[in-house]
């Protein structure tokens, strides 16, 4: 992964001093609550419902053993002993006091990591693919693309003050695992037709209140001009993009009002004037920030012997078997499996892991994983490169450690936002849903053959937990101080991605899990062969579910 | 005499804003509204003093930039420090038309945004509240590298690494 030379050490070192100074003028009362609010954000320090919480980058989701041990160490000593996986690769602390922000910034620092724009109406962090670099399907390593996205956007001189927030996505693999259409930007790694590498730009994308998927403006930008082209987005959007309405503030709404060719047409004749300057990517750079992301020191391994003897041991255990089936994927490369590790135990808030968990997955990722593993947007971790040997072992640490629910891609590996018990934007609670979801479907033979169900949880229309995009999506609404839910169908984030359409009248936090459960009838009753559930949703549609969930509350 | 930061450093500030209502120019340094300045188009040309003007950070640069190029000052209006539109319309006064002259921040922008504001072209800083300009200007050594190309660096990091 990416190392960070003398300069990029010096600039993280010194965003946290000129934070340190921050803080201590505005503890002294030297800055205003309002003008400190964007100085804070831009470091991930928002105040919440409870305590402050700050939001860590992690780019791209790529973290080192030593940079989870660190966060370990923040957890124990800074907060309440555990960090929340968010689902922007990021993580996050629920508890620091402000005036130790700039000492825990100090810590990330020492293992480069920081804060930095990590909230705020400013770029955020850029996430993609967490199998980058082993997806069988992949056209090319997304990882670089990203770290040259990081350094253009960190401190951007002329983009701290955007209408609103921003985020890029790059995919660099057939199937879509980081919903980049749903992303401010969204890049797909393509290949023309003289083999050359560029980029399909896509923008206008996004969740939130008013969902919509993006739209491609570009098919094909040469890898060398996608900072500058990305200079002229950006500087489109922060000078025509609606300041007076944060809720009509985000790129898409612009590229909706103008049409996505006008907007297209506005970028390329900015870019027009920008285009070959000296933001122009070099075959040198571009080498130096690759040469980070080569492959491991792969063994020779034959595929079939490794295979054989990995169904061996599955057949002797049927736990070990049901993990191996959910939670691994195969790699491009023969004789090696990804490893997901689950962070969505039932009776956990999903996405959190306690400090001597984090100790576990970095030892795990020393030992089998050459010392990396990723965050993925699902809030679980995954180690890569794991010899298909080591899996037996690796899954008996995982185990005895809580990381190894066999229940990856299924429905109780929800996505779900920290929601009404953390969050003061948030109008229900998110945690105690997926609970007692994960709680009503324990019956690991009934998830197993639900088959492949994304369940997505946001307390309030911000949308942090995805409920748009989720097979099925729950929606925490506000009415006259109860706290109610919205069932949406259908939404999907891969390539052909869909938004989900709302079932019905919302349902009370008692009705929720039985609702969910009529649902899953529906598709069992209806569904054909091995058909999945959104594919089932597709044929049938809507109708039938909505009557079985209404039917006996009329 | 109000002060203002000027390349780096607290020197006094000659220049008058003309008021809202003026219905004539006042002899001296004059800074006055794009509006102002087309209005008083006819009485500019025997003006006793020094002209410039200031622009609202939307302004279309593009469009009516041309004709106050060869002014001693342009200023860029921040009606609040949170509107980073100012930021860009810096960035094309200086690199699209390479104008030399003073580039001004005035209005609702604070301390913790200078160095940015540096680094998109602005060399002068009049505050619109009270500020110790002498602590203010340490601001402007937030940072002493840059990843991106900017007014103050012509080559991103990458190219210099």
């Amino acid at each position: 992964m990416y190392r960070y030379d003398n300069y990029d050490q010096k600039i993280v070192d010194e965003r946290v001093e000129q934070f340190r100074d921050q803080t201590e003028r505005y503890l002294a009362g030297k800055i205003a609550e309002e003008e400190f609010l964007p100085l804070r954000l831009q470091n991930g320090l928002y105040v919440q419902r409870l305590a402050p919480m700050l939001r860590i980058a992690v780019p791209y989701g790529m973290l080192s053993s030593n940079q989870v041990r660190k966060l370990a160490h923040i957890a124990r000593v800074y907060d309440k002993g555990y960090v929340h996986f968010t689902t922007r690769q990021n993580v996050q602390l629920n508890w620091p006091a402000l005036e130790e922000v700039p000492d825990i910034l100090a810590e990330l620092a020492s293992v480069e990591m920081h804060a930095i724009q990590t909230s705020g109406n400013c770029i955020r962090n850029t996430t993609t693919d967490q199998f980058a670099g082993v997806a069988v399907d992949e056209i090319e390593d997304p990882r670089p693309w990203c770290e040259l996205i990081r350094q253009w956007s960190t401190l951007h001189p002329e983009f701290a003050f955007l209408p609103r927030k921003f985020k890029i996505a790059v995919c660099g693999s057939e199937e879509d695992r980081a919903a980049f259409l749903l992303h401010d930007i969204g890049l797909q790694l393509v290949n023309n037709a003289q083999g050359e590498l560029g980029f399909e730009v896509f923008v206008g994308g996004g969740l939130g209140r008013t969902p919509i998927i993006g739209s491609s403006i570009r098919k094909f930008l040469p890898k060398q001009h996608l900072l500058s082209y990305l200079d002229a987005i950006v500087r489109v959007y922060n000078r025509y993009g609606n300041r007076d309405n944060k809720y009509k503030a985000r790129i898409k709404i612009l590229v909706k009002a103008w049409t996505p060719e006008v907007f297209a047409k506005r970028v390329e004749e900015e870019w027009a004037t920008i285009k070959d300057g000296p933001s122009t990517l070099t075959d040198s750079e571009v080498a130096r920030v690759t040469g980070f992301f080569s492959a491991p020191d792969y063994q020779d391994i034959d595929a079939s012997i490794a295979d054989q003897s990995l169904a061996a041991q599955a057949s002797e255990n049927n736990a070990f078997s049901r993990w191996l089936e959910r939670n691994t994927v195969l790699q491009k490369q023969a004789g090696y499996r990804s490893v997901t590790l689950s962070l969505k135990p039932a009776g956990v808030a999903p996405g959190d892991v306690t400090d001597t968990q984090l100790e576990t997955i970095a030892d795990l990722a020393d030992q089998y994983a050459f010392g990396e593993l990723r965050a993925t947007h699902n809030q679980n971790v995954v180690l890569t490169d794991i010899l298909c040997s080591d899996l037996f072992e690796l899954w008996q640490t995982a185990k005895q450690s809580g990381l190894a629910t066999p229940t990856i891609g299924t429905i109780n590996d929800m996505i779900c936002c920290p929601g009404g018990d953390y969050c003061s934007l948030a109008n229900a609670k998110s945690i105690p849903v997926a609970e007692a979801i994960q709680r009503r479907f324990s019956d690991l033979d009934y998830v197993y053959d639900l088959g492949d169900l994304e369940l997505n949880i946001s307390g309030c229309m911000n949308a942090c937990g995805h409920h748009h995009i989720g097979h099925i999506g729950i929606l925490g609404v506000d009415k006259k101080g109860k706290e109610w839910y919205q069932i949406q169908l259908g939404g999907s984030a891969n390539k052909n991605a869909s938004l989900g359409k709302v079932l019905g009248p919302s349902l009370s936090r008692e009705e929720i899990t039985d609702g969910i459960e009529k649902l899953l009838d529906v598709y069992v009753e209806n569904r054909i062969a091995d058909e999945s559930f959104l594919n089932t949703y597709q044929r049938i549609g809507i109708s039938k579910f909505k009557e079985r969930v209404y039917a006996s509350n009329s | 005499m109000p002060q203002i930061l000027k390349d780096t450093q607290v020197v006094s500030d000659n220049w008058l804003l003309l008021d809202d209502s003026a219905e004539s120019i006042p002899t001296g340094d004059i800074l006055m509204s794009y509006e102002q300045w087309q209005t008083f188009s006819g009485q500019l040309s025997n003006h006793d003093g020094k002209l410039a003007v200031w622009l609202e950070g939307h302004a279309e640069i593009e469009q009516i930039i041309e004709p106050l190029l060869d002014l001693p000052l342009i200023a860029i209006n921040f009606p609040k420090f949170a509107d980073g539109r100012g930021f860009s319309s810096a960035r094309l006064i200086r690199e699209r038309y390479n104008y030399s002259g003073e580039l001004r921040a005035i209005g609702g922008f604070i301390r913790d945004q200078l160095y940015l504001l540096n680094r998109c072209g602005f060399n002068a800083f009049q505050f619109s509240d009270e500020n110790e300009l002498s602590d203010a200007a340490e601001s402007l050594k937030d940072f002493s590298e840059n990843y991106q190309v900017s007014v103050d660096q012509e080559n991103p990091l990458f190219r210099r690494r």
